[in-house]
Protein backbone atom coordinates (compact mmCIF):
# COMPACT_ATOMS: atom_id res chain seq x y z
CA UNK A 1 0.00 0.00 0.00
CA UNK A 2 1.65 3.55 -0.61
CA UNK A 3 1.88 6.05 2.44
CA UNK A 4 -1.22 8.03 0.73
CA UNK A 5 -3.84 4.43 0.59
CA UNK A 6 -2.62 3.88 4.46
CA UNK A 7 -3.61 7.30 5.56
CA UNK A 8 -6.90 6.81 3.73
CA UNK A 9 -8.12 3.97 5.61
CA UNK A 10 -7.92 5.35 8.73
CA UNK A 11 -10.44 8.50 7.37
CA UNK A 12 -13.23 8.78 9.21
CA UNK A 13 -16.62 8.46 6.51
CA UNK A 14 -18.16 11.98 6.31
CA UNK A 15 -20.29 13.00 3.92
CA UNK A 16 -22.33 15.61 2.42
CA UNK A 17 -26.22 15.46 3.49
CA UNK A 18 -27.80 18.51 1.84
CA UNK A 19 -27.02 21.17 -0.19
CA UNK A 20 -28.71 24.23 -1.46
CA UNK A 21 -28.00 27.10 -3.77
CA UNK A 22 -29.31 30.73 -4.82
CA UNK A 23 -29.86 31.15 -8.88
CA UNK A 24 -26.86 32.49 -10.17
CA UNK A 25 -27.43 36.50 -11.60
CA UNK A 26 -25.08 38.91 -13.34
CA UNK A 27 -26.59 41.25 -10.34
CA UNK A 28 -28.19 41.40 -7.09
CA UNK A 29 -29.73 44.81 -6.95
CA UNK A 30 -32.24 44.30 -3.67
CA UNK A 31 -30.90 41.84 -0.99
CA UNK A 32 -27.62 42.73 0.68
CA UNK A 33 -25.34 39.31 1.39
CA UNK A 34 -27.25 38.44 4.57
CA UNK A 35 -30.60 38.47 2.92
CA UNK A 36 -29.13 35.75 0.08
CA UNK A 37 -27.49 33.82 2.41
CA UNK A 38 -31.00 33.71 4.94
CA UNK A 39 -33.16 31.51 2.60
CA UNK A 40 -30.37 29.33 1.75
CA UNK A 41 -29.02 28.42 4.75
CA UNK A 42 -32.98 27.85 6.09
CA UNK A 43 -33.36 25.34 3.19
CA UNK A 44 -29.95 23.26 3.69
CA UNK A 45 -31.68 22.84 7.38
CA UNK A 46 -35.22 22.43 6.25
CA UNK A 47 -33.99 19.48 3.49
CA UNK A 48 -33.06 16.88 6.26
CA UNK A 49 -34.65 18.71 9.28
CA UNK A 50 -32.26 20.09 11.39
CA UNK A 51 -31.71 23.52 13.00
CA UNK A 52 -27.89 25.50 13.75
CA UNK A 53 -28.69 23.79 17.08
CA UNK A 54 -27.94 20.78 15.42
CA UNK A 55 -24.76 21.78 14.00
CA UNK A 56 -21.39 21.14 15.96
CA UNK A 57 -18.84 23.73 13.49
CA UNK A 58 -19.69 26.29 11.15
CA UNK A 59 -17.15 27.49 8.34
CA UNK A 60 -17.85 29.94 6.08
CA UNK A 61 -15.61 30.91 2.60
CA UNK A 62 -15.71 34.94 1.39
CA UNK A 63 -13.55 37.60 1.13
CA UNK A 64 -14.36 41.52 2.61
CA UNK A 65 -12.29 42.58 -0.94
CA UNK A 66 -15.73 41.83 -2.81
CA UNK A 67 -18.07 43.28 -0.38
CA UNK A 68 -15.62 46.54 0.33
CA UNK A 69 -16.33 46.11 3.92
CA UNK A 70 -14.02 44.75 6.85
CA UNK A 71 -15.09 41.56 8.35
CA UNK A 72 -17.87 40.95 6.24
CA UNK A 73 -18.00 37.28 6.98
CA UNK A 74 -19.15 38.10 10.68
CA UNK A 75 -22.37 40.17 9.22
CA UNK A 76 -23.03 37.02 7.32
CA UNK A 77 -23.43 35.15 10.20
CA UNK A 78 -26.02 37.23 11.05
CA UNK A 79 -27.70 34.65 8.57
CA UNK A 80 -27.39 31.69 11.19
CA UNK A 81 -27.87 33.63 14.53
CA UNK A 82 -25.25 31.98 16.39
CA UNK A 83 -26.68 32.10 19.16
CA UNK A 84 -26.02 30.21 21.94
CA UNK A 85 -22.65 30.47 20.93
CA UNK A 86 -21.31 28.33 18.10
CA UNK A 87 -17.94 26.69 17.26
CA UNK A 88 -17.11 28.66 14.06
CA UNK A 89 -14.51 29.85 11.28
CA UNK A 90 -13.86 31.60 8.67
CA UNK A 91 -11.61 31.31 5.34
CA UNK A 92 -11.04 34.23 3.32
CA UNK A 93 -10.78 31.83 0.23
CA UNK A 94 -13.89 30.08 -1.99
CA UNK A 95 -15.93 27.96 -0.17
CA UNK A 96 -14.26 24.32 -1.13
CA UNK A 97 -12.07 25.15 1.37
CA UNK A 98 -14.19 26.17 4.13
CA UNK A 99 -15.41 22.63 3.54
CA UNK A 100 -12.00 20.84 3.83
CA UNK A 101 -11.79 23.27 7.09
CA UNK A 102 -14.84 21.40 8.24
CA UNK A 103 -14.16 17.98 7.10
CA UNK A 104 -10.63 17.95 8.62
CA UNK A 105 -12.21 19.40 12.18
CA UNK A 106 -15.11 15.91 11.61
CA UNK A 107 -11.93 13.67 11.15
CA UNK A 108 -10.95 14.57 14.48
CA UNK A 109 -14.22 13.06 15.70
CA UNK A 110 -15.45 15.73 18.99
CA UNK A 111 -18.38 17.04 16.22
CA UNK A 112 -20.96 15.06 14.01
CA UNK A 113 -21.84 18.16 11.99
CA UNK A 114 -20.87 21.21 10.62
CA UNK A 115 -22.43 23.73 7.95
CA UNK A 116 -20.97 25.24 5.73
CA UNK A 117 -21.30 28.04 3.04
CA UNK A 118 -20.11 30.89 1.24
CA UNK A 119 -21.19 34.33 -0.38
CA UNK A 120 -19.71 35.91 -3.45
CA UNK A 121 -21.00 39.12 -5.35
CA UNK A 122 -18.92 39.46 -8.08
CA UNK A 123 -21.22 42.70 -9.47
CA UNK A 124 -20.62 45.77 -7.23
CA UNK A 125 -16.61 45.87 -7.21
CA UNK A 126 -14.21 46.44 -10.29
CA UNK A 127 -13.41 42.35 -10.80
CA UNK A 128 -10.54 43.55 -12.53
CA UNK A 129 -8.66 45.60 -9.97
CA UNK A 130 -9.60 43.43 -7.06
CA UNK A 131 -8.31 40.14 -9.03
CA UNK A 132 -5.01 41.70 -9.69
CA UNK A 133 -4.80 42.47 -5.93
CA UNK A 134 -3.96 38.34 -5.48
CA UNK A 135 -0.94 38.76 -7.39
CA UNK A 136 2.85 39.73 -6.11
CA UNK A 137 2.53 43.34 -4.61
CA UNK A 138 5.70 44.41 -5.81
CA UNK A 139 6.56 44.17 -9.25
CA UNK A 140 2.96 43.08 -10.82
CA UNK A 141 0.29 44.43 -8.69
CA UNK A 142 1.13 47.57 -9.74
CA UNK A 143 0.65 47.13 -13.46
CA UNK A 144 -2.59 45.91 -12.57
CA UNK A 145 -3.00 42.80 -14.87
CA UNK A 146 -6.73 41.85 -15.72
CA UNK A 147 -7.36 38.14 -14.84
CA UNK A 148 -8.54 38.02 -18.75
CA UNK A 149 -5.22 39.01 -19.64
CA UNK A 150 -3.17 36.40 -17.35
CA UNK A 151 -5.82 33.62 -18.55
CA UNK A 152 -4.96 34.68 -22.02
CA UNK A 153 -1.15 34.39 -21.70
CA UNK A 154 -2.12 30.21 -19.72
CA UNK A 155 -4.49 29.83 -23.07
CA UNK A 156 -1.76 31.00 -25.08
CA UNK A 157 0.99 28.93 -23.54
CA UNK A 158 -1.29 25.69 -24.18
CA UNK A 159 -1.69 26.94 -27.68
CA UNK A 160 2.16 26.74 -27.97
CA UNK A 161 2.19 23.28 -27.00
CA UNK A 162 0.35 22.03 -29.40
CA UNK A 163 -1.96 20.40 -27.18
CA UNK A 164 -5.39 22.82 -27.83
CA UNK A 165 -6.14 25.06 -30.37
CA UNK A 166 -9.11 27.99 -30.24
CA UNK A 167 -11.67 25.60 -31.48
CA UNK A 168 -11.12 23.37 -28.40
CA UNK A 169 -11.97 26.06 -26.36
CA UNK A 170 -15.14 26.71 -28.52
CA UNK A 171 -16.31 22.88 -28.31
CA UNK A 172 -15.47 23.05 -24.37
CA UNK A 173 -17.90 26.12 -24.02
CA UNK A 174 -20.19 25.21 -26.17
CA UNK A 175 -20.54 22.29 -24.55
CA UNK A 176 -21.12 23.91 -20.86
CA UNK A 177 -23.47 26.41 -22.03
CA UNK A 178 -25.80 23.70 -23.78
CA UNK A 179 -25.54 21.66 -20.85
CA UNK A 180 -26.48 24.39 -18.35
CA UNK A 181 -30.13 24.42 -20.30
CA UNK A 182 -30.53 21.74 -18.08
CA UNK A 183 -29.83 23.69 -14.68
CA UNK A 184 -32.15 26.01 -13.42
CA UNK A 185 -29.82 28.03 -11.41
CA UNK A 186 -27.27 28.73 -14.30
CA UNK A 187 -26.67 32.31 -15.22
CA UNK A 188 -25.58 31.64 -19.16
CA UNK A 189 -27.43 28.94 -21.21
CA UNK A 190 -27.31 28.29 -25.03
CA UNK A 191 -27.19 26.00 -27.63
CA UNK A 192 -24.67 27.38 -30.07
CA UNK A 193 -22.32 25.41 -32.03
CA UNK A 194 -18.33 25.85 -31.59
CA UNK A 195 -18.51 27.23 -35.29
CA UNK A 196 -21.09 30.29 -34.41
CA UNK A 197 -19.01 30.72 -31.20
CA UNK A 198 -15.85 31.10 -32.89
CA UNK A 199 -17.24 34.48 -34.71
CA UNK A 200 -16.82 35.85 -31.53
CA UNK A 201 -14.44 38.71 -31.16
CA UNK A 202 -11.25 38.44 -29.41
CA UNK A 203 -11.69 39.83 -26.01
CA UNK A 204 -7.93 39.42 -25.10
CA UNK A 205 -6.33 37.03 -28.09
CA UNK A 206 -6.94 33.99 -28.16
CA UNK A 207 -9.30 34.17 -25.83
CA UNK A 208 -12.85 35.03 -27.33
CA UNK A 209 -15.76 35.86 -25.37
CA UNK A 210 -17.31 32.68 -25.15
CA UNK A 211 -14.11 31.27 -23.23
CA UNK A 212 -14.75 34.04 -20.32
CA UNK A 213 -16.68 32.84 -17.24
CA UNK A 214 -19.45 35.55 -16.69
CA UNK A 215 -19.60 37.82 -13.51
CA UNK A 216 -21.92 36.19 -11.25
CA UNK A 217 -23.78 36.86 -7.42
CA UNK A 218 -24.38 33.94 -5.84
CA UNK A 219 -24.35 31.77 -2.52
CA UNK A 220 -24.51 28.22 -1.19
CA UNK A 221 -24.59 26.09 1.94
CA UNK A 222 -23.94 22.51 2.48
CA UNK A 223 -24.41 19.98 5.52
CA UNK A 224 -21.64 17.75 6.34
CA UNK A 225 -21.99 14.80 8.59
CA UNK A 226 -20.32 11.97 9.86
CA UNK A 227 -21.15 7.92 10.40
CA UNK A 228 -24.03 7.13 11.30
CA UNK A 229 -25.14 10.82 11.90
CA UNK A 230 -24.83 11.47 7.66
CA UNK A 231 -26.96 8.25 7.59
CA UNK A 232 -29.92 9.41 9.66
CA UNK A 233 -30.27 12.64 7.76
CA UNK A 234 -29.73 11.35 4.03
CA UNK A 235 -30.84 8.04 2.69
CA UNK A 236 -27.90 8.26 0.36
CA UNK A 237 -25.24 10.60 1.55
CA UNK A 238 -22.46 11.48 -1.53
CA UNK A 239 -19.17 10.39 0.82
CA UNK A 240 -16.01 12.37 0.40
CA UNK A 241 -13.54 9.20 -0.18
CA UNK A 242 -10.19 11.56 -0.70
CA UNK A 243 -9.62 15.37 -0.13
CA UNK A 244 -6.71 17.01 -1.15
CA UNK A 245 -5.08 20.65 -2.06
CA UNK A 246 -2.27 21.86 -2.90
CA UNK A 247 -0.22 25.36 -4.37
CA UNK A 248 2.13 26.26 -7.02
CA UNK A 249 4.63 29.47 -6.86
CA UNK A 250 2.96 33.08 -6.64
CA UNK A 251 5.22 34.55 -9.72
CA UNK A 252 3.51 33.29 -12.62
CA UNK A 253 6.80 32.90 -14.78
CA UNK A 254 7.95 30.20 -12.57
CA UNK A 255 5.31 28.12 -13.87
CA UNK A 256 4.47 25.77 -16.93
CA UNK A 257 0.81 27.54 -17.41
CA UNK A 258 -0.07 25.11 -19.58
CA UNK A 259 0.64 22.05 -17.00
CA UNK A 260 -1.64 22.12 -13.57
CA UNK A 261 1.09 19.98 -11.50
CA UNK A 262 -1.08 21.43 -8.50
CA UNK A 263 -4.26 19.82 -9.35
CA UNK A 264 -2.25 16.55 -9.92
CA UNK A 265 -1.00 16.50 -6.45
CA UNK A 266 -4.16 17.10 -5.28
CA UNK A 267 -6.13 14.42 -7.02
CA UNK A 268 -3.47 12.35 -5.83
CA UNK A 269 -3.34 13.38 -2.50
CA UNK A 270 -7.20 12.44 -2.65
CA UNK A 271 -7.00 9.02 -4.19
CA UNK A 272 -8.66 9.33 -7.40
CA UNK A 273 -6.13 7.78 -9.71
CA UNK A 274 -6.13 3.57 -10.34
CA UNK A 275 -3.54 1.17 -11.32
CA UNK A 276 -3.07 2.74 -14.86
CA UNK A 277 -2.85 6.34 -13.35
CA UNK A 278 -6.55 7.45 -14.84
CA UNK A 279 -10.09 8.62 -13.04
CA UNK A 280 -12.37 6.76 -13.38
CA UNK A 281 -15.98 8.35 -11.90
CA UNK A 282 -19.52 8.75 -13.50
CA UNK A 283 -18.98 12.90 -12.69
CA UNK A 284 -16.21 15.39 -13.08
CA UNK A 285 -16.93 18.92 -11.65
CA UNK A 286 -14.14 21.00 -12.81
CA UNK A 287 -13.75 24.55 -11.80
CA UNK A 288 -12.46 26.09 -14.76
CA UNK A 289 -13.32 29.43 -15.00
CA UNK A 290 -11.69 29.75 -18.71
CA UNK A 291 -12.77 27.42 -21.05
CA UNK A 292 -8.93 26.55 -21.87
CA UNK A 293 -8.65 25.81 -17.74
CA UNK A 294 -10.61 22.62 -18.30
CA UNK A 295 -8.19 21.04 -20.80
CA UNK A 296 -5.20 21.51 -18.16
CA UNK A 297 -7.34 20.21 -15.74
CA UNK A 298 -8.77 17.01 -17.80
CA UNK A 299 -4.72 16.27 -18.20
CA UNK A 300 -3.71 17.05 -15.00
CA UNK A 301 -5.97 14.23 -13.87
CA UNK A 302 -6.16 11.83 -16.34
CA UNK A 303 -9.79 11.78 -17.06
CA UNK A 304 -11.59 8.52 -19.35
CA UNK A 305 -13.38 9.95 -21.82
CA UNK A 306 -16.69 8.21 -20.60
CA UNK A 307 -16.43 11.06 -17.55
CA UNK A 308 -19.16 13.34 -17.97
CA UNK A 309 -17.24 16.63 -17.49
CA UNK A 310 -19.37 19.77 -15.75
CA UNK A 311 -22.90 18.53 -16.56
CA UNK A 312 -24.25 21.65 -14.77
CA UNK A 313 -22.69 23.87 -17.00
CA UNK A 314 -19.41 24.65 -14.69
CA UNK A 315 -17.75 28.09 -14.08
CA UNK A 316 -18.54 29.23 -17.53
CA UNK A 317 -22.52 29.15 -16.66
CA UNK A 318 -21.69 31.37 -13.57
CA UNK A 319 -18.94 31.82 -11.28
CA UNK A 320 -19.51 33.85 -8.39
CA UNK A 321 -15.92 33.91 -7.17
CA UNK A 322 -16.00 32.40 -3.96
CA UNK A 323 -19.03 30.29 -4.31
CA UNK A 324 -18.04 28.51 -7.57
CA UNK A 325 -15.61 26.14 -6.14
CA UNK A 326 -18.01 24.52 -3.62
CA UNK A 327 -20.79 24.98 -6.07
CA UNK A 328 -18.42 21.95 -8.00
CA UNK A 329 -18.76 19.81 -4.69
CA UNK A 330 -22.70 20.45 -4.77
CA UNK A 331 -23.30 19.65 -8.08
CA UNK A 332 -21.28 16.62 -7.88
CA UNK A 333 -22.43 15.62 -4.76
CA UNK A 334 -25.92 16.15 -5.88
CA UNK A 335 -25.90 13.58 -8.38
CA UNK A 336 -24.93 11.31 -6.03
CA UNK A 337 -27.61 12.09 -3.68
CA UNK A 338 -30.34 11.52 -6.63
CA UNK A 339 -28.74 8.11 -7.42
CA UNK A 340 -27.84 9.25 -10.98
CA UNK A 341 -24.05 9.14 -10.48
CA UNK A 342 -22.11 6.38 -8.25
CA UNK A 343 -18.83 8.40 -7.44
CA UNK A 344 -17.46 12.11 -8.69
CA UNK A 345 -14.77 14.42 -8.52
CA UNK A 346 -14.81 18.12 -7.36
CA UNK A 347 -12.78 20.76 -8.12
CA UNK A 348 -12.04 23.97 -6.99
CA UNK A 349 -9.37 26.67 -7.49
CA UNK A 350 -8.29 30.30 -6.86
CA UNK A 351 -5.60 32.05 -7.64
CA UNK A 352 -4.56 33.36 -10.96
CA UNK A 353 -4.03 30.69 -13.69
CA UNK A 354 -5.10 27.84 -11.79
CA UNK A 355 -2.43 28.45 -9.12
CA UNK A 356 -4.32 26.48 -6.61
CA UNK A 357 -6.36 23.55 -6.76
CA UNK A 358 -8.49 21.09 -4.25
CA UNK A 359 -9.78 17.66 -5.43
CA UNK A 360 -12.79 15.96 -3.59
CA UNK A 361 -13.82 12.57 -4.19
CA UNK A 362 -17.24 11.51 -3.70
CA UNK A 363 -18.66 8.03 -4.03
CA UNK A 364 -22.23 6.12 -3.02
CA UNK A 365 -20.48 4.15 -0.49
CA UNK A 366 -17.93 5.40 1.85
CA UNK A 367 -15.31 2.42 1.09
CA UNK A 368 -15.05 4.67 -2.67
CA UNK A 369 -16.53 4.58 -6.19
CA UNK A 370 -18.89 2.14 -6.95
CA UNK A 371 -21.14 1.47 -10.61
CA UNK A 372 -24.20 3.93 -11.55
CA UNK A 373 -26.87 4.16 -9.40
CA UNK A 374 -25.56 1.90 -6.37
CA UNK B 1 25.50 38.69 -4.17
CA UNK B 2 28.13 36.93 -2.35
CA UNK B 3 29.22 33.39 -2.53
CA UNK B 4 26.56 32.85 0.26
CA UNK B 5 23.64 33.97 -1.78
CA UNK B 6 22.86 36.65 0.38
CA UNK B 7 22.04 40.30 -0.65
CA UNK B 8 24.42 42.74 0.66
CA UNK B 9 22.99 45.84 1.92
CA UNK B 10 23.64 48.02 -0.91
CA UNK B 11 23.29 47.44 -4.35
CA UNK B 12 26.04 47.14 -6.85
CA UNK B 13 26.16 49.73 -7.81
CA UNK B 14 27.08 50.95 -4.54
CA UNK B 15 23.44 53.19 -4.62
CA UNK B 16 21.47 53.05 -0.74
CA UNK B 17 19.26 50.17 -0.66
CA UNK B 18 15.48 50.94 -1.60
CA UNK B 19 13.29 50.75 1.55
CA UNK B 20 9.88 52.20 0.44
CA UNK B 21 7.63 51.54 -2.35
CA UNK B 22 4.98 53.04 -2.94
CA UNK B 23 1.53 51.68 -4.82
CA UNK B 24 -1.53 53.89 -5.03
CA UNK B 25 -4.67 51.55 -4.91
CA UNK B 26 -8.17 52.80 -5.21
CA UNK B 27 -11.41 50.47 -5.12
CA UNK B 28 -14.64 51.56 -5.99
CA UNK B 29 -18.00 49.82 -4.98
CA UNK B 30 -21.73 49.65 -6.35
CA UNK B 31 -23.38 48.98 -3.02
CA UNK B 32 -26.10 47.10 -2.63
CA UNK B 33 -28.46 48.47 0.88
CA UNK B 34 -30.23 45.73 0.63
CA UNK B 35 -34.30 45.47 1.45
CA UNK B 36 -34.09 46.28 5.20
CA UNK B 37 -31.61 49.09 5.16
CA UNK B 38 -33.33 50.87 1.80
CA UNK B 39 -36.17 50.48 4.27
CA UNK B 40 -34.46 52.05 7.44
CA UNK B 41 -32.64 54.74 4.74
CA UNK B 42 -36.45 56.11 3.49
CA UNK B 43 -37.24 56.35 6.96
CA UNK B 44 -34.79 58.51 7.48
CA UNK B 45 -35.15 60.78 4.10
CA UNK B 46 -38.93 60.90 5.93
CA UNK B 47 -37.25 62.10 9.23
CA UNK B 48 -38.12 58.78 10.90
CA UNK B 49 -36.18 55.69 12.46
CA UNK B 50 -37.42 52.72 11.12
CA UNK B 51 -36.24 49.62 13.10
CA UNK B 52 -37.61 45.68 12.45
CA UNK B 53 -38.74 43.46 14.43
CA UNK B 54 -37.54 39.50 15.32
CA UNK B 55 -40.77 37.55 15.02
CA UNK B 56 -38.98 34.64 16.99
CA UNK B 57 -37.13 36.99 20.66
CA UNK B 58 -39.58 40.03 19.33
CA UNK B 59 -36.52 42.32 19.66
CA UNK B 60 -36.33 45.24 17.59
CA UNK B 61 -33.51 46.17 15.70
CA UNK B 62 -32.26 49.76 14.36
CA UNK B 63 -30.63 50.05 12.18
CA UNK B 64 -32.09 46.78 10.55
CA UNK B 65 -29.83 44.37 8.26
CA UNK B 66 -32.64 42.19 7.03
CA UNK B 67 -31.45 39.06 10.29
CA UNK B 68 -32.14 38.80 13.18
CA UNK B 69 -28.10 37.83 14.54
CA UNK B 70 -29.49 35.89 17.70
CA UNK B 71 -32.09 33.77 15.83
CA UNK B 72 -31.26 33.41 12.19
CA UNK B 73 -34.31 34.53 10.52
CA UNK B 74 -35.63 37.38 8.51
CA UNK B 75 -36.63 40.67 10.60
CA UNK B 76 -40.19 41.73 8.47
CA UNK B 77 -41.99 43.47 10.62
CA UNK B 78 -40.87 47.54 10.78
CA UNK B 79 -41.49 49.64 13.63
CA UNK B 80 -40.95 53.45 13.58
CA UNK B 81 -39.21 54.40 16.90
CA UNK B 82 -38.75 57.41 18.92
CA UNK B 83 -36.98 60.51 18.24
CA UNK B 84 -35.93 60.32 21.96
CA UNK B 85 -33.49 57.27 23.50
CA UNK B 86 -30.57 56.74 26.24
CA UNK B 87 -26.86 57.16 26.02
CA UNK B 88 -25.57 53.81 26.81
CA UNK B 89 -22.28 54.55 27.07
CA UNK B 90 -19.93 57.15 26.08
CA UNK B 91 -15.93 57.81 24.85
CA UNK B 92 -14.86 61.71 24.87
CA UNK B 93 -13.06 62.51 21.70
CA UNK B 94 -9.59 64.05 22.59
CA UNK B 95 -7.27 63.20 19.85
CA UNK B 96 -7.00 65.45 16.98
CA UNK B 97 -7.04 63.44 13.27
CA UNK B 98 -6.98 63.75 9.55
CA UNK B 99 -10.32 64.91 8.42
CA UNK B 100 -11.76 65.98 11.48
CA UNK B 101 -14.67 67.87 11.13
CA UNK B 102 -15.74 68.58 14.77
CA UNK B 103 -13.90 70.92 17.02
CA UNK B 104 -12.39 68.69 19.95
CA UNK B 105 -12.91 67.33 22.42
CA UNK B 106 -16.62 65.64 21.55
CA UNK B 107 -18.63 63.08 22.71
CA UNK B 108 -19.33 60.07 20.76
CA UNK B 109 -21.95 57.91 22.31
CA UNK B 110 -23.94 54.48 22.10
CA UNK B 111 -27.20 55.52 21.73
CA UNK B 112 -30.49 52.89 22.60
CA UNK B 113 -33.70 54.76 21.08
CA UNK B 114 -37.05 54.32 23.22
CA UNK B 115 -38.13 50.67 21.60
CA UNK B 116 -35.38 49.20 20.36
CA UNK B 117 -32.98 46.57 21.64
CA UNK B 118 -30.09 47.37 20.10
CA UNK B 119 -27.76 50.54 20.57
CA UNK B 120 -26.17 52.64 17.78
CA UNK B 121 -23.46 55.46 17.60
CA UNK B 122 -24.18 58.76 17.38
CA UNK B 123 -22.84 62.35 17.88
CA UNK B 124 -23.59 64.18 21.40
CA UNK B 125 -23.28 67.94 20.85
CA UNK B 126 -24.98 70.98 22.80
CA UNK B 127 -23.19 70.43 26.15
CA UNK B 128 -20.12 70.34 28.07
CA UNK B 129 -18.22 66.85 27.32
CA UNK B 130 -17.08 66.94 30.77
CA UNK B 131 -20.88 66.61 31.77
CA UNK B 132 -21.92 63.80 29.75
CA UNK B 133 -23.01 60.35 31.73
CA UNK B 134 -24.20 56.66 31.44
CA UNK B 135 -28.23 57.07 31.64
CA UNK B 136 -28.61 60.41 29.94
CA UNK B 137 -31.36 61.00 27.80
CA UNK B 138 -30.83 62.38 24.87
CA UNK B 139 -33.10 63.68 21.48
CA UNK B 140 -31.99 63.39 17.34
CA UNK B 141 -31.60 67.07 15.63
CA UNK B 142 -32.03 66.52 12.20
CA UNK B 143 -31.02 68.90 9.82
CA UNK B 144 -33.72 71.15 8.03
CA UNK B 145 -36.48 69.20 6.52
CA UNK B 146 -35.83 69.60 2.66
CA UNK B 147 -31.86 68.47 3.42
CA UNK B 148 -32.98 65.52 4.46
CA UNK B 149 -31.95 62.06 2.06
CA UNK B 150 -31.06 58.51 2.33
CA UNK B 151 -28.21 59.23 4.62
CA UNK B 152 -27.72 59.22 8.22
CA UNK B 153 -26.25 62.55 7.78
CA UNK B 154 -29.63 64.13 7.33
CA UNK B 155 -29.11 63.42 11.76
CA UNK B 156 -27.00 66.58 12.51
CA UNK B 157 -26.31 64.75 16.33
CA UNK B 158 -28.42 64.39 19.45
CA UNK B 159 -28.21 66.78 22.36
CA UNK B 160 -29.40 66.14 26.15
CA UNK B 161 -33.87 67.19 25.96
CA UNK B 162 -33.40 67.49 29.67
CA UNK B 163 -35.52 64.69 31.19
CA UNK B 164 -34.35 62.77 34.11
CA UNK B 165 -31.66 60.17 33.42
CA UNK B 166 -32.37 56.81 32.85
CA UNK B 167 -32.37 54.14 35.67
CA UNK B 168 -29.49 51.92 34.96
CA UNK B 169 -31.45 48.87 35.25
CA UNK B 170 -33.37 49.92 32.45
CA UNK B 171 -30.35 49.72 29.94
CA UNK B 172 -27.69 47.44 31.71
CA UNK B 173 -28.55 44.62 29.32
CA UNK B 174 -27.79 47.06 26.17
CA UNK B 175 -23.78 47.37 27.58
Amino acid sequence: MSPAATARAAVRPVGVVSVAQTKSVRREDHRNEVEMLMPIVTEVFANIGVTKLDMGFVCSGSTDYLVGAPFSFVMALDAVGVWPPMRESHVEMDGAWALYEAWTLLQEGEIDTALVYSFGRSSPSQLDRILALQLDPYYMAPMWPDPVALAALQAQALIDTGKATEKDFAVVAARSRRDALGNPNAQVAKDQSPDELLRDDYVVAPLRRHALPPITDGVVAVVLAAEDRARDLCDRPAWITGIDHRIEAHALGARDLAQSPSTRAAAQGAGVFDASDAVHVDVAELHAPFAHQELILREALGLADSVAVNPSGGALAANALMVAGLLRIVEAATRIMDGSAGSAIAHATSGPCLQQNLVCALAAEPSGPTGKGA
Amino acid sequence: MTDAGTITDSGASGEAPVTTLATPMRLDYQYTAGLSQSRFLQGIAQGKFIGQRCPACHKVYVPPRGSCPTDGVATTDPVELSNIGTVTTYCVVNVPFQGQSIEIPYICAQILLDGANIAFMGLIQEMSAADVRMGMRVEAVWLPKDQWGLTMASVKYFRPNGEPDADYETFKEYL
